[in-house]
């Protein structure tokens, strides 16, 4: 469960660039809740993202983690609760590493870097069978560096290590923004059925209207540092790209301003 | 005279200090290759190497405790510049150039503020001396064996394949639970390690310290890291195995010593050899970077 209090972050404080990012977001994620985050460009939908992983402390509010104050973790103690995937294909992986190393940096995420060997061959053996299951034709290539694979592969790898030590909670950030529309479709298929299958609590912030209403239970629109809708339950499966826009016309009292999102 | 007979009665000689060269090369090689940063502290971790197994050995001490006080102490250095690093957020160059700045004060204490010290081989204990060159031959090559044989084991196992991430993508890193700050020290930490033993192991071989035998280090530990990558792809095309890619440091650092060394017999002057030396490892780091086109 994620429980967010009240956030606050302003990057460049009293600098001309100042910039009000998150102001005052309250938020409950319930166990094995799946919800897609969308907002216009600037909203702070991967701002968010950030600040629940960590990559930098909130100025105010607290985060927990199933009654865990994370507020002032840093990124790597907070990742033991967290799988995550990147915009960027090339973020989520060590290119220069082989496939199943990636998988085994990835097993033991939030534990101690001891002394042991760093893959075992019962753990080879289970990455096998993993991979073999999400049909990525990559099985048989364990001792393949990363870097030599296509973006979509990458970020379905990322996906599976992300999960692979069952995350409390799972951050998406546009992981197919950079993706063509079929690789993307791909991705997000792969998507679907790790958060179903392990019943994942997941985060995921996306660009994309229709994906952002087809995938999840639950639709969190952002505007201006604020959640301005919160949409669940049956009104979520009714939802279409005009109601949506028309909801979020009246919630903000502005036009939505990325055509991206719109026409994607 | 240029003959070839005296050419070829320095190639032993030469082989044995490429060797030791090489050694060094192995731990610049971890952070120049595996952590990603440039450490400029081995300019003078190397001589406080030599400088502390030269004051251990006249003052009685074995020899091979000497060469892993002087490990110890150069592990000791790399923490100071990696801490430097990632707590003062100084970036990793800078930091390397302060502590090596600082460390010829430090180096100079160590002598008993003498800069030269002489370790004579008929009078104290050592074990690898450019007196006996095919001993120090073997006994340079089996140390190069057994750290080559350590830094693999240590590479595979959990810790080492974090700091290989770390160098890789920190971001991922982090993302994976990693301390990445943490492992950035102890990589800096067993680079110098290496450095500093390679500075006792060269005391012992050429039979003195001197405050000034660092000066370099970095350069000629790149060069052999790039001489032996440029023979290990003409010889395997298709990549090698990390091991491989170890004992051709070690190789790069025969070869850049042999080249040195038929320089000089070809009676260029000895000045001029550190601005070939740049100029070289200049242009091999620029090629691969030119053919990307980047």
């Amino acid at each position: 469960m994620l429980r967010i209090e009240n956030i606050k972050k302003t990057f460049n404080p009293r600098t001309i660039n100042e910039k009000i990012a998150l102001n005052g977001v309250d938020l409950v994620l319930n166990d094995g809740e799946f919800v897609t985050v969308i907002g216009s460009n600037g909203a702070g939908k991967s701002t968010l993202l950030n600040a629940i992983a960590g990559v930098w402390l909130v100025d105010e509010g607290k985060i927990f983690i199933d009654d865990v104050d994370v507020t002032k973790l840093p990124e790597d103690k907070r990742a033991k609760y967290i799988g995550r995937v990147f915009q960027d294909p090339m973020m989520g992986t060590a290119a220069d590493m082989w496939i199943e190393e990636n998988l085994a940096l990835a097993h033991r995420r939030g534990l101690k870097r001891s002394l042991r060997q760093g893959i075992s061959n019962s753990e080879r053996e289970t990455f096998k069978l993993l991979l073999k299951e999400f049909d990525l034709g990559l099985e048989d290539r364990l001792s393949t560096k990363v870097g030599l694979l296509s973006g979509g592969q990458r970020q379905a790898l990322t996906l599976i290590m992300a999960t692979l030590q069952r995350p409390k909670l799972l951050l998406l950030d546009e992981h197919t923004a950079a993706l063509d529309p079929k690789t993307a479709a791909k991705v997000l298929d792969v998507t679907e059925k790790i958060v179903r299958k392990s019943q994942l609590t997941t985060f995921m912030v996306t660009h994309n209207m229709k994906d952002a209403i087809i995938h999840g239970d639950r639709l969190l629109m952002l505007n201006n540092g604020k959640i301005i809708l919160d949409i669940k339950g049956e009104e979520k499966k009714k939802l279409t790209v005009e109601s949506l826009l028309e909801k979020f016309e009246q919630a903000s009292g502005e036009e939505f301003s990325n055509d991206a999102a719109i026409l994607g | 005279m240029i003959t070839l007979s005296n050419l070829i009665s320095r190639i032993p000689g030469g082989i044995a200090q490429g060797i030791i060269w090489g050694i060094m090369a192995l731990g610049i090689y971890i952070t120049f290759r595996v952590l990603k940063e440039s450490d400029l502290t081995v300019d003078g971790s190397f001589a406080t190497g030599g400088a502390a197994a030269v004051m251990m050995i006249t003052s009685g001490i074995s020899p091979w405790i000497a060469v892993i006080c002087s490990f110890l102490i150069g592990i000791l250095v790399g923490c100071v510049t990696g801490l430097i690093h990632t707590k003062m957020k100084i970036p990793a160059i800078l930091s390397g150039i302060l502590v090596q700045f600082g460390l010829y004060s430090v180096n100079l204490h160590i002598m008993g503020m003498v800069a030269n010290v002489s370790c004579n081989p008929s009078k104290n204990n050592v074990f690898i001396t450019m007196r006996s060159i095919p001993k120090a031959i073997l006994v340079g090559i089996i140390f190069a064996a057994v750290l080559i044989a350590i830094m693999y084991w240590y590479f595979g196992t959990e810790q080492g394949c974090a700091i290989r991430a770390t160098g890789n993508n920190e971001r991922m890193a982090k993302a994976q639970g990693i301390n990445v700050n943490n492992m950035k020290v102890i990589g800096f930490a067993l680079g110098n390690g290496l450095v500093a033993l390679a500075g006792a192991l060269m005391a012992q071989y050429q039979g003195f310290s001197d405050v000034n035998m660092g000066r370099g280090a970095i350069v000629i530990g790149l060069a052999a890291i790039i001489i032996g990558e440029v023979l290990s792809e003409i010889i395997f095309p298709k990549g090698c195995q990390f091991f491989t890619r170890l004992i051709f440091v070690i190789i790069g650092g025969i070869v850049y010593y042999l080249i040195m060394i038929v320089v000089l017999w070809l009676r260029v002057d000895s000045n001029d050899l550190k601005l070939a030396t740049a100029v070289i490892v200049m242009l091999s780091l620029a090629i691969p970077n030119l053919k990307k086109g980047e």
